[in-house]
């Protein structure tokens, strides 16, 4: 029975152990966690940020059957040894598995290191932004995010980007031109073309000599993969700790899943991929299902319910010329689509308030399947339109569902004598069965009425 | 027609296919024909679909069986004279028995059977067979809903308030179910509120809907957690109700956390915003209920997903709460009834459990045998059939009132298995796909010809009854239960076959179990009155229950569970080789199998035919037309049918009825895997290619 040890109590390693146990693995599983809390859902922090939960709330499920250690930092790997070390405990391992996530970015800034000033990885750096004022600094997901939820709490927020807007790399102008529009709404000041040069108490400077008050200064600078204890052990180490299809690291005993590691050239971040890592790495060390991890592709979504945006593919495919793009925008109505196609395939796209099409690409491309031919359909949503063989002959058109009674069947018993709607249910049986039909029942026989009469010679 | 009406025979009934059970008045006789009208019951209150008002037709149809048939050595089905036929299966029965054990033999009811049926049916296996092998096709529809029912409240009664409480709603969620087409008469109850439909397709019924949720096939049980997820995170939970209500809720939204509205979207396809907007039309509403069908309930997820729709009611404080509701919409004929009195592997009559030592001692002393003597749980239908002919499983089987050839899921494996039997019984009143391949065939009665009573949808217990004696040659499933068991050695006296006797056993059988009938009686039914079990008869005249759980849940503490539930995702996904889902269900023309509707001139004309429902483009990307011959192949096998196109589709998505027999069955491509509670298979999804097929040339 082979033990499996996992150092990082994140949601990648939590996924992995309750994964192991759902394909019955019989070996003792044990998790070292650096974190004194105990494991919660990461992306839910801005609730926590925005009152919406209590950090306990965010807590992942207790998995039986695992030996879980928090706060528990491991100080370094015995590969030869197949040992991991903590202060004072040595556990053992068969297979380990590295899911020691990512660690905030902090930018060179006077200050950035003092008080009132956090990074926003963990939830005990949501305790502490304080006080009723805060400046984020961050144009990217985790600073929209953040943003949107200290303003829904009632914080006086700012957030300063360096670019033109919010996401403006992601997203181009003109989306994310609705983004700083939908986040001012949500009453976010937003400073673009800015960066803050120092943390003074209770306030902030920016680059050009704005002070800024606040009570905290909120990074939301990026993170880098945390590949401290792979690189002292000796393992393969780029951006992330390098892995293979199997998930394995340079040592064929050690894998490692999750934001510190490098797949297929990329160190991809985020919970989707991190979750379905951890869900192949359990199937790899159980023997089941496929052998090989093969990355989903990924799809950006903005988790906020300020503005409904997603992007996926590269967004320098709108500049290919090889590709076909598509353009919709809806300035005053805060709608835009940018999509770039290849064939009936999408290469890349950008959706800002488009709900329905923002789960529809977002489908279509996780799944690589074909775009459909009505692409404004794609675009708006909306009700589908119903079959349209009813309307090549509208005589053969069912009115009545329940009964199969087609409008030629009325008009065949409205000339036989049936002139009512009760002599029509009578002859038909049309608007016996839910009665949906009443209402265009009722029409056709006022209108037949009117339009032919008792006598009439014309038939309905 | 010179007669006043008054003199021709009349009766009131009950139509003979859903588990709405409208109300009808019979008039007329063999002679003079059948005639139909809806009554004002409250159910169907004057109104039938076309199904209903045809329905006296089967009671004509061309090919009834009107004698027994043996099959003899020609391979031909023959017909005999009961006495040969019963005495030849009794006479193999006993020797399969003697050779294999009574597992050798085992039973395949049904849920269109009669209460007194399925309650003969299952002391018959236990006691004349001595068997455990005895499951149903409820198991391919009520299943899910019912284990987690049981569960979540400690009863399982499809809708635990009369259908008319709907009219009250402000909204109604329905998943899965699309009840405009498969029950179109409850339809009127919903006229009212605004509905929020849950359906891949968009049926009739998400025609109707002011929101229609469209969920990839297999990830209903994501959205249901994610509509519990925005439930709580929006402070909408119904705080005070679930203190005092409920168990289990912080284990079951420790589960539904992880369910954020964006991750259901990638999930399920359903817009966040849409997500957000049904549950704050469930949660605004004064009145509200959430209803589920097989959309949701048939899959290998089924009872969970069902479960997590019984989460998200309980979190808004909808069950018993007097506002509101959740319920599921039972679909055959006696599919409640039918799941309470003991033709389920692990049951005995009353709701009552096989493994419960108390409740074995209580049915075995009415049924006058030591509790010891009863065989313990069998295996679920599925297994079951799975199993018939191999070494370890049984060499014979009766089946009755079930088409399982037409309606089991891999059904050419299915067929298989019932080929390799040593004896294979159906009772029927039609040649049946199934009856077709028996080796004796067993002509009963239908519905008009027989007495009896069936449990709607809504616990109610209605009286069947009969306008017309039966063919000359035909008998009731009683009678030929009684001919069975008494050749077999059992005491007459046992197996009544008045049904007003094997009533009353069944009330003495269910009292005090967890559907107690006995306070109801056909006295007190035909006098009118409107019963809903539970109905003891600690008092004399008990009332019923129409709205179960105002004070207090069928568990001891009174409290209702919420279920620690997650999305594990369906059996099968789609590859290369099989890029498409499929789904499988019902057409408004059509009943079950089809082994009855298909016989009804108006309704073959309605669809004669199968058919493959498919977006245009889809169907465009593969090279097939509209109205061509078009082939659906899983890794089990292949279905043929025709193409439909329907731009309301889902591109990924084929929707194909399964009320067709040969090579039109949708059942030939499904799916085995099964829910590991309620044995359920995973009817609604499989992963397909399509392919164009060449008109065959005359």
């Amino acid at each position: 029975m082979s033990r499996i040890l996992v150092v990082g109590g994140g949601p990648a390693g939590h996924r992995l152990a309750d994964r192991l146990r759902h394909h019955g693995h019989p070996g003792p599983v044990t998790i070292l966690g650096a974190e004194p809390e105990p494991p919660y859902h990461r992306p839910l922090l801005s609730y926590v940020l925005s009152g919406r939960a209590s950090p306990e709330a965010l807590r992942l499920p207790a998995l039986p059957g695992i030996e879980a250690h928090r706060g528990t930092p491991v100080t370094h790997i015995d590969r030869g040894r197949r040992e991991v070390h903590t202060s004072g405990v040595v556990h053992g391992y068969d297979v380990l598995v590295l899911a020691t996530g990512a660690r905030a970015d902090v930018p060179d800034i006077p200050g950035a290191r003092g008080p009132g000033v956090t990074a926003l990885r963990t939830a005990a750096d949501c305790a502490r932004i304080t006080g009723a004022s805060v400046v984020v600094l961050g144009g990217g997901p985790l600073g929209v995010e953040t943003a949107a939820a200290l303003a829904a709490r009632g914080t006086a927020t700012t957030l300063v980007c360096a670019g033109p807007h919010p996401l403006h790399d992601r997203l181009g102008e003109a989306a994310s031109g609705m983004l700083t529009k939908a986040l001012e709404r949500a009453g976010v000041t937003v400073l673009a073309g800015r960066t803050v040069t120092a943390r003074e108490p209770g306030r902030v400077l920016l680059d050009n000599g704005t002070r800024l008050p606040a009570d905290t200064l909120a990074l939301c600078t990026g993170a880098h993969p945390d590949v401290g204890l792979a690189r002292a052990a000796g393992l393969r180490v780029r951006t992330g700790i390098v892995v293979d299809d199997r998930l394995r690291t340079s040592d064929p005993h050690i894998h490692a899943i999750g934001d510190c590691a490098e797949h297929e050239g990329r160190a991809v971040t985020g919970i989707e991929a991190a979750w379905a890592q951890a869900d192949s790495l359990a199937r790899i060390l159980t023997g089941r299902g496929a052998c090989a991890h093969r990355g989903t592709p990924a799809v950006f979504r903005l988790r906020t319910d300020i503005a409904e945006v997603a992007c996926v593919g590269p967004p320098d495919a709108f500049a290919d010329p090889s590709l076909r793009r598509l353009t919709f925008a809806d300035w005053d109505g805060g709608r835009y689509a940018r999509l770039a196609l290849r064939g009936e395939h999408l290469v890349a796209a950008v959706l800002f308030g488009l709900a329905d099409a923002i789960a529809s690409v977002g489908e279509l491309h996780r799944n690589s399947r074909a775009l459909p031919s009505d692409r404004l359909r794609l675009l708006l949503g909306g009700p589908p339109r119903p079959a349209s063989t009813d309307l090549d002959s509208p005589g053969e058109a069912v009115i009545c569902l329940c009964n199969n009674v087609q409008r030629q069947d009325l008009a065949k018993a409205w000339r036989a004598g049936a002139r009512a709607v009760t002599a029509l249910a009578t002859a038909t049986r049309a608007t016996t069965g839910c009665g949906g039909c009443l209402r265009e029942v009722t029409e056709l026989c006022a209108r037949w009425e009117r339009e032919i009469g008792q006598d009439g010679e014309r038939t309905p | 027609m010179s007669e006043p009406p008054s003199r021709t025979p009349e009766v009131d009934t009950h139509c003979p296919y859903c588990a709405l059970q409208c109300g009808t008045r019979l008039t007329g006789g063999q002679d003079i024909g059948v005639t139909l009208r809806p009554a004002d019951f409250p159910v169907n209150r004057g109104r039938l679909c076309q199904k209903g008002w045809t329905a006296p037709d089967v009671l004509a149809a061309a090919d009834r069986l009107t004698e027994p048939l043996l099959r003899t050595a020609d391979g031909r089905l023959t017909g005999t004279t009961w006495d040969l036929a019963l005495d030849t299966v009794a006479g193999r029965l006993r020797e399969l028995r003697a050779r294999y054990g009574p597992d050798a033999v085992a039973v395949f009811g049904g849920g269109g059977l009669t209460n007194e049926k399925a309650y003969l049916l299952g002391k018959f296996a236990r006691l004349a067979l001595g068997t455990s092998q005895i499951d149903y096709n409820g198991r391919f529809c009520m299943s899910s809903a019912a284990a987690a029912g049981n569960a979540a409240f400690g009863v399982d009664r499809g809708l635990p308030f009369p259908v008319t409480d709907l009219a009250t709603a402000d909204t109604v969620l329905l998943a899965g179910a699309n009840v405009a087409e498969t029950m179109p008469p409850l339809m009127q109850h919903l006229d009212t509120a605004e509905l929020i439909v849950i359906d891949p397709r968009h049926t009739p019924t998400a025609q109707r809907a002011k929101l229609h949720l469209q969920p990839a096939p297999g990830s209903d049980l994501a959205l249901a957690l994610g509509l519990l997820h925005i439930t709580v995170v929006d402070g909408l939970t119904d705080e005070e109700y679930v203190r005092r209500r409920t168990h289990g809720f912080e284990a079951a939204v420790r589960r539904a956390m992880a369910w954020w509205p964006e991750r259901v979207e990638a999930v399920t396809g359903v817009p966040a915003g849409a997500q957000r907007t049904a549950v704050r039309m469930l949660a605004e509403a004064r009145n509200a209920y959430v209803l589920t069908g097989r959309g949701v309930e048939q899959h290998s997820q089924g009872t969970d997903t069902a479960a997590a729709f019984i989460n998200l009611a309980l979190a808004l404080g909808l069950p018993g709460s007097g506002h509101g509701g959740y319920g599921c919409l039972t679909g055959q004929g006696n599919g409640q009834g039918g799941r309470e009195h003991g033709q389920k592997a692990d049951q005995l009559p009353g709701y009552r459990s096989l493994t419960d030592p108390a409740d074995r001692a209580h049915v075995a002393g009415v049924w006058g045998v030591p509790p010891e003597s009863l065989p313990g749980p069998g295996r679920t239908a599925y297994p079951l059939l799975d199993s018939l002919g191999s070494d370890h499983g049984p060499r014979a089987l009766l089946v009755f009132g079930s088409n399982p050839v037409v309606s089991a899921p891999y059904a050419a494996h299915v067929a298989e298995r019932l080929a390799s039997l040593d004896l294979l019984v159906v009772a029927d009143f039609v040649p049946s796909e199934t009856a077709r391949r028996a080796d004796v065939v067993l002509p009963v009665t239908q519905w008009a010809e027989e007495e009896g009573t069936l449990t709607s949808l809504e616990g109610r217990v209605l009286r069947r009854r009969a306008l017309l004696a039966p063919p000359a040659h035909v008998r009731t499933d009683l009678e030929v239960l009684h001919g069975l068991a008494v050749r077999l050695g059992q005491p007459p006296h046992g197996y009544p076959t008045v049904p007003g006797d094997v009533f009353d056993e069944l009330r003495a059988a269910s009292r005090g179990g967890g559907a107690d009938y006995s306070g109801i009686s056909y006295r007190r039914l035909d006098a009118g009155e409107v019963l809903h079990w539970p109905c003891p008869d600690t008092e004399p005249t008990h009332p019923g229950t129409p709205r179960l759980f105002l004070e207090r849940f069928a568990h001891p503490d009174g409290r209702a569970r919420l279920a620690e539930v997650d999305h594990r995702g369906p059996a099968e996904h789609t590859s290369a080789a099989y890029p498409l889902y499929a789904t499988t269900g019902r057409v408004l023309a059509h009943y079950q199998s089809g082994a009855q509707t298909r016989r009804v001139a108006e309704l073959h004309g309605a669809e004669p035919e199968p058919f493959i429902s498919v977006h245009p483009d889809t169907a465009a990307r593969v090279g097939a037309a509209d109205h061509a011959l078009a082939r659906v192949t899983s890794a089990r096998g292949s279905m043929t049918g025709r193409i439909r196109l329907d731009p309301t589709m889902r591109p990924d998505t084929l929707f194909i009825p399964f009320h067709f027999p040969g090579d039109g069955r949708a059942n030939l491509f499904t799916h085995p895997a099964l829910d590991p509670r309620s044995g359920m298979p995973e009817f609604k999804l499989s992963a397909v290619r399509l392919e164009p097929l060449p008109e065959a040339t005359p």
